[in-house]
């Protein structure tokens, strides 16, 4: 149970965030929060790709492109032209068609964005085993090459495909509709139950990470940690976890670019740059390599700055002086394990000075 | 495709070819002593053409690209001396994290000193408009500049390496730090040393080729893939492989475009990246031997 505390307070703070904007009138806040949510989803697939598996992955924003790609072009496709084939018989009987008046009262056809989600997720978990089976055989620097040039190749043929709206990305992408009365768009309206969509998906994405590090994955993550040699002499199937480490990792950023591509009501090219993997990766570093609750807090902190304007123009610069203050000087990450117990340790040492005072002044 | 305009394709793809065989020089260089793979490669090259581009406005060509190299050459130094040298006991994971920072910051600071604005320092000799003609295929005398500066770097490398004190103190740092320690050579300075070179080669590339190709201060990043791709193809820790590897590079980009879309032109090169990486990670030229020895 103790495992889950922390999920709890986590919970418990979402929650809190929520009433206080509302009550303070700061409800606009909750659009960038959301963002961030998503963004916070890559960050935290990639701590354990990263810190728990040792594998550095430099094409991360590549997932997260294919996840809100997919949908973008998949659930953008108008099916009127098809009424009356077999097909798209079959859709309409399955009720995966979903019909739409657009701005000059037209009624179009879109195919359901759920048939988007599968795609987006068995593409993205698909492209990483590719990606991931040779690729986690090469060591450093190869590795990271190699990861980048996946991210530049989806950059690439994103920006230079008609299909995928070139450089203007795709827009005008329907809501997505999760449960009635709850749509995943950009629709005003529908501000709050975004925000909560958005932070449960980060809550589950925990849950299930949290469970794969205590479980066999885990332990034998942290043992190749240690030694890859050793693991391996070990009997543990190194490559194979790494593989299922970087697969879970791709599809958690496919499934941001999935919901935040819905959310945004379209998606560009930039979200696939080699910045935003980068972006991504120092993330992760400033969080504390092999640790999930920093990769969650410094996402959310960064992300939600960097959506606000805080940093300006200076943005990209903001996540390159991070990048390279942290690892100079706090290799370890900002939000460290140890820091925690420091101040744990600094609390307990003063109360235990408050019992000792009274204490003596009992005796006296 | 006649003759005249198979000739032309091949002139364009020696051209793009030099300047990622400097930027794989650069690689190589670093790697060399130290084992290190700097991201920040790419930058050196671009920050070789914006200042040799800022420094002709109030000076002569030859000099405005000397103190460009220099000024660069320093830069890299520096870096060493504060990013690398603290950073010498860190992971590979580590190393790779910052170098990648220390690119991003080289490239915001260029976006902050110059701006977004594509810049191109003027024609060595002639202009837009002259062209040498060689077997009817008319080139810029720019491309010969080109061409014959990578062979004097090469060359120049190779002797400097080969017969020199200094290069052969920096080789024996790759082969062994600690025994080149020992012999008393003072590896720190040797580290500082190859930074500073490969920082001033890739801005002398930046600088001989901007006329053709223009600088810009986002174009590191995608040098600095192309040169790896480069690196890795020719074998790493070869210059002389890396630049025979960076024209064949070149040429396959050249003559990629009269196939596919330009769009996809990078494709191409990443994923023969791949194929190497996976297929053979010693490169082209590089025994398998010797690279199962070394640690990436």
């Amino acid at each position: 149970m103790k495992r889950y505390t922390s999920v709890l307070i986590l919970c418990i703070f979402i929650i809190l965030v929520q009433v206080f904007t509302q009550v303070l009138g700061q409800a606009f806040l909750l659009t960038q929060m959301t963002m961030s949510a998503y963004y916070v989803l890559v960050a935290i697939g990639l701590c354990m790709v990263m810190g728990y598996a040792g594998q550095i992955s430099l094409g991360q924003a590549g997932f997260f492109a294919i996840g809100g790609y997919t949908t973008a072009s998949l659930s953008t496709i108008d099916f009127t032209p098809f009424g009356g084939t077999l097909f798209y018989k079959i859709l309409d009987s399955l009720g995966l068609l979903i019909s739409m008046e657009t701005l000059y009262g037209e009624t179009v056809l879109y195919l359901s964005p759920w048939i988007s989600l599968a795609a987006a997720i068995l593409i993205s978990a698909l492209a990483a085993y590719i990606l991931g089976v040779p690729v986690l055989h090469l060591k450093g620097h190869y590795r990271a090459m190699a990861t980048m040039g996946f991210g530049i190749i989806v950059y690439r043929i994103v920006l230079g495909s008609k299909v995928f709206g070139e450089a203007d990305g795709i827009t005008n992408v329907p809501g997505f509709p999760l449960a009635p009365g709850i749509q995943v768009s950009g629709d005003f309206t529908s501000r709050i139950s975004n925000y909560y969509v958005a932070w449960i998906l980060v809550v589950l994405a925990m849950l299930l990470l949290i469970n794969l590090i205590n479980s066999r994955v885990g332990r034998a993550l942290r043992s190749l940690h240690g030694s890859e040699e050793a693991a391996d002499a070990m009997g543990v199937d190194t490559s194979r976890y790494k593989v299922i480490v970087f697969v879970i990792g791709a599809v958690l950023a496919g499934v941001a670019g999935f919901f935040m591509t819905h959310y945004n009501g379209g998606i560009g090219p930039s979200e696939a740059s080699v910045t935003k993997s980068v972006r991504y990766v120092a993330i992760v570093a400033v969080g504390g390599m092999a640790n999930l609750w920093g990769a969650l807090i410094m996402g959310f902190l960064l992300n939600f700055l960097s959506l606000r304007g805080v940093f300006g123009h200076l943005d990209d610069a903001v996540f390159g002086v991070t990048l390279v203050l942290i690892m100079m000087f706090m290799p370890e990450g900002f939000i460290r394990m140890s820091l925690l117990s420091d101040i744990k340790s600094f609390f307990l040492r003063i109360s235990a000075r408050e019992k000792s005072k009274t204490g003596g002044a009992d005796e006296s | 495709m006649s003759g005249e305009q198979f000739l032309q394709y091949i002139f364009a793809g020696i051209t793009v070819g030099s300047i990622y065989a400097f930027v794989a020089i650069g690689y190589n260089i670093i790697y060399n002593t130290t084992g290190i793979i700097n991201f920040a490669q790419g930058e050196f090259v671009m920050l070789g053409g914006m200042i040799a581009y800022t420094f002709s406005g109030f000076m002569p060509l030859l000099p405005a690209i000397v103190s460009a190299v220099l000024i660069t050459a320093l830069v890299g130094g520096i870096i060493e001396n504060v990013f690398i040298r603290r950073m010498r006991k860190t992971s590979v994971m580590g190393m790779i994290v910052i170098t990648i920072g220390i690119s991003i910051l080289l490239r915001e600071a260029a976006l902050y000193i110059w701006d977004e604005q594509i810049r191109a320092l003027s024609f060595f000799t002639g202009s837009e408009v002259s062209s040498v003609n060689i077997f009817g295929a008319r080139i810029s005398p720019q491309v010969l500049w080109v061409l014959g500066v990578t062979v004097v770097i090469v060359s120049g490398l190779f002797f400097f390496l080969k017969y020199t004190l200094t290069g052969q103190a920096m080789r024996a740092c790759s082969e062994n730090p600690r025994a080149a320690k020992l012999c008393g050579i003072r590896t720190d300075k040797m580290v500082n040393l190859s930074f500073m070179l490969s920082a001033g080669i890739g801005a002398l590339g930046g600088c001989v080729v901007s006329p053709l190709t223009q600088t810009h201060y986002a174009m590191g990043s995608d040098l600095a893939i192309k040169g790896f791709t480069v690196a890795i193809l020719g074998g790493l820790g070869n210059p002389i492989a890396a630049v025979a590897a960076g024209l064949l590079l070149g040429l396959i980009e050249a003559f990629s475009i009269s196939i596919l879309p330009m769009a996809f032109k990078d494709v191409i090169a990443i994923v023969i990246l791949l194929v190497i990486l996976v297929a053979k990670p010693s490169g082209l030229f590089g025994s398998s031997q010797a690279s199962s020895l070394k640690d990436y």
